[in-house]
């Protein structure tokens, strides 16, 4: 697949922890078929990762009758991932910062944090009568997050 | 995961390999250092050479280890961390809690 090509991926996955690797797995492909290197597919297979638990756990609440639907659409460069829940929501901004140090020896709290580290918008929105759903959007001309993060 | 110890003096290493992530890994990690803290064994060495996957499940079982570890007067110690591995730990700047060595005997050494 060349750069610029366009592409749909879709999966919807029962909510169970041993199948958030499928939507991993599906993220890495596509963003190593569309040029990016190991290891900036392997940072957004991460992203995807915790969003998929995040679906699963939080929002699903384990519930294996709900599912997590995952979407790619590939336009160019520019990747859209969006990642539905059948949960409730909750309230982002409640979510403290992992690298404020009263946070910092927590034993959770980073996976919004790291998604926000690995893409370039990170979007949750929630619908009326529940359902999650979390717009993550990456260039995939752009370096990884984590070496920006590190520059 | 899979967990193998051994002791060096009064260090315990104990090598990780494998998952640490969500419902594969995290929950295991909180029981092999509970089940070495209940046996005596607080100077522990994580070798993390052989860890394959973590997320921040598995991160953030590392971080209990380090408080559960610490709580009970003991210290909690990583060895040869995994590019990977170490990435996450600098952008949650976790990596200063942790002392983090790259040779066994040096570690074992320091406690």
């Amino acid at each position: 697949m060349e750069r610029g090509d366009s592409e749909r991926i879709e999966i919807t996955i029962s909510s169970r922890f041993e199948n958030i690797e499928l939507v991993q797995v599906i993220a890495e492909h596509l963003c190593e078929n569309a040029g990016v290197d190991e290891d900036g597919s392997h940072w957004i297979g991460m992203a995807v990762r915790e969003a998929v638990a995040n679906a699963i756990k939080h929002g699903n609440k384990l519930d294996v009758r709900k599912k997590v639907n995952a979407t790619f659409d590939l336009e160019g460069p520019e990747l859209e991932i969006t990642i539905y829940d059948e949960g409730e929501g909750f309230d982002p901004a409640k979510v403290g910062d992992p690298l404020n140090p009263q946070n910092l020896m927590k034993t959770s709290g980073r996976g919004i944090f790291y998604m926000k580290t690995f893409m370039d918008q990170v979007h949750y929105s929630f619908q009326p009568g529940g359902g999650t759903s979390l717009v993550m959007t990456k260039n995939l001309t752009k370096g990884s997050g984590i070496a920006s993060t590190k520059a | 995961m899979r967990a193998t110890s051994r002791s060096a003096g009064n260090v315990e290493i104990i090598a990780l390999e494998g998952k640490i992530t969500i419902g594969a890994g995290d929950t295991q990690l909180r029981e092999v250092i509970t089940n070495a803290v209940n046996a005596g064994k607080t100077n522990i060495l994580l070798d993390l050479s052989k860890v394959t996957t973590i997320d921040s499940s598995g991160i953030g079982e590392l971080v209990g280890s380090y408080t559960t570890v610490t709580n009970r007067g003991g210290k909690l110690k990583l060895l040869h961390l995994p590019a990977k591995l170490n990435e996450l730990l600098h952008v949650t700047q976790l990596i200063t809690v942790f002392e983090v060595y790259e040779n066994e005997n040096e570690a074992a050494a320091s406690f």
